[in-house]
């Protein structure tokens, strides 16, 4: 059997299962593709759920990454309400959990994160809720209107865009964090001090340096968030934005290596030639930065989609790309290219008060990241930078009256 | 309802019918149409959907924001022509519309 035969099955219909599937066609790839979701419908994007899709402003139609009929018409067999439990490499067998089996010739592995759950208690009360899913968006979005006040547990992107969305739709918003500031693990401490100021002045509050011991509940129904020093801030809905973990078990029940998350390499293969693993659920090489990583995003699911759909239709690798992500917050909108790894200077380009500021990593002359704030030049001119390795002068970048074209001349 | 047709950096054409209020971005990806990537799914945010307007649609589709400026500005091969098709909107006056994608989407 030629390889455009072959029988490829996609465990996991988000992102990165979708385009793969999308890819594999748009590559010429004509043999069976079955792709298994554990959802009810096909795959659609994520980002908005937090953002434009909660306050009202898409619908399931603009989420969805194609029609439904494309998956028919494309002779992709889609099975939703469907995920896999067992993985048989000898066999090259899954069995779904609904006891069927299906054999593949390729695997590709897309099944992303999961929400971490607190185990603490009254983290099942209703209304203590995470966002990953459309079904999750769909709950905080019934249960947020004016009136009603919202607990974010975690000061990360997915928190603080919920609290945007939250106050445009009238609710109040409480961030919880344990750390003393807000974005700790991802974002360094300007963007932080400049989101919290943001928040602030539009009418968020912040519990910084708390941790949370316990929700409270009235009737099996969430009403307040329990501190670790007693206090209790009351509320109507929780939402739990703590990180989220790899669904990787059914790699590493099958003897797959598995780091935090599948270990992958650029062609998005584990050491199975067989089996492919693609978006949150792997730990993959970073092109620029030389070591592994996991970066739990949209633009990183994507590319290892192309990877894994070029590796399996002879086509040539895509260019290494330079991770980049982004958050729509209010009227702003950061851009983030890089990662910080390794750098040993932070170099702030522009005012923060002037709402349009970008703030660069740097080891030694060499731009590593950057963070831009409604400044996209910065964030375009970076990301060229950071694939090109061109050393910058740092004077000329530290100001802002000097463009970013002739920063990068 | 538009007529709009893609047109691949090789020749290709694809010619599809998109509704009204979806972007010229949504038309090409719902379709499966290759050469616009579109990786941030309409945000303005990455300008991985470039496409040339024909001349005759340049006034048709409008003006471009300060955002979508600014991200053209440092895209790859920029034409006058240019736009980020995530920022065309679709309506009947646009039945007809014809864009060409560039060699690559950075």
């Amino acid at each position: 059997m030629s390889q455009s035969d072959a029988h490829i099955v996609i465990l996991g219909a988000g992102h990165a299962g979708g385009t793969a599937a999308a890819l594999l066609r748009q590559y010429g790839h004509t043999g069976p593709i079955t792709m298994v979701g554990e959802e009810p419908i096909p795959p659609y994007q994520r980002p908005p759920l937090s953002k434009a899709w909660l306050k009202g402003e898409a619908d399931a139609d603009s989420l969805a990454l194609k029609p439904l009929e494309f998956y028919p018409e494309q002779n992709i067999d889609f099975r939703p309400n469907l995920k896999a439990v067992k993985l048989a490499r000898s066999d090259k067998l899954v069995t779904l959990s609904d006891g069927s089996t299906v054999s593949y010739d390729i695997l590709i592995i897309a099944t992303g994160m999961r929400a971490i759950r607190l185990p603490i208690e009254g983290v099942d009360l209703e209304g203590v809720l995470t966002l990953r899913t459309a079904a999750d968006a769909e709950a905080i979005k019934a249960a947020l209107g004016p009136g009603k006040r919202l607990a974010i547990v975690g000061g990360g992107y997915i928190g603080l865009e919920v609290a945007a969305s939250a106050r445009a739709l009238g609710a109040e918003a409480v961030v919880i964090e344990r750390e003393a500031r807000i974005l700790a693990r991802s974002a360094c401490e300007p963007l932080s001090n400049f989101f919290h100021g943001y928040h602030l002045d539009r009418g968020v509050q912040f519990v910084l340096g708390a941790s949370v011991s316990g929700f409270v509940g009235e009737g099996g129904k969430v009403a307040g968030v329990r501190l670790a020093d007693g206090r209790v801030e009351p509320c109507d809905l929780v939402l739990l934005g703590v990180g989220a973990i790899p669904n990787d078990e059914i790699a590493r029940d099958a003897g797959l290596e598995c780091a935090r998350g599948i270990v992958v390499d650029l062609e998005a293969r584990t050491a199975d030639p067989s089996v492919f693993a693609i978006g949150d659920v792997t730990h993959r090489p970073m092109p620029h930065y030389g070591r592994m990583f996991g970066p739990e995003s949209v633009p990183s699911a994507l590319e290892q989609a192309k990877q894994a759909a070029s590796a399996i239709t002879g086509r040539p690798a895509p260019s290494p790309e330079v991770p980049w992500n982004w958050s729509d917050q209010y009227d702003l909108k950061l851009q983030i290219a890089g990662l910080p790894f390794d750098a040993d200077r932070v170099l702030l380009r522009g005012d923060p008060a002037s709402g349009k500021f970008a703030v660069f990593h740097l080891k030694g002359d060499q731009v590593q990241s950057v963070e831009a704030i409604n400044s996209p030049p910065e964030f375009m001119m970076g990301k060229q930078l950071i694939a090109n390795r061109k050393p910058v002068n740092t004077d000329k970048l530290a100001d802002p009256t000097v463009s970013m074209k002739e920063v990068a001349a | 309802m538009a007529k709009i047709t893609y047109i691949e950096h090789d020749g290709t054409e694809h010619v599809v019918d998109v509704k009204n209020g979806l972007t010229v971005m949504e038309g090409a990806v719902k379709n499966n149409i290759p050469g616009i990537d579109a990786d941030c799914g309409g945000a303005c945010a990455c300008a991985t959907c470039h496409v040339y307007v024909d001349e005759a649609w340049q006034d048709k589709t409008g003006s471009t924001s300060a955002m979508e400026d600014s991200m053209l500005d440092f895209a790859e091969n920029v034409e006058p022509n240019s736009r980020l098709s995530c920022q065309i909107k679709v309506s009947d006056a646009l039945d007809g519309l014809v864009v060409r994608m560039p060699e690559s989407q950075h």
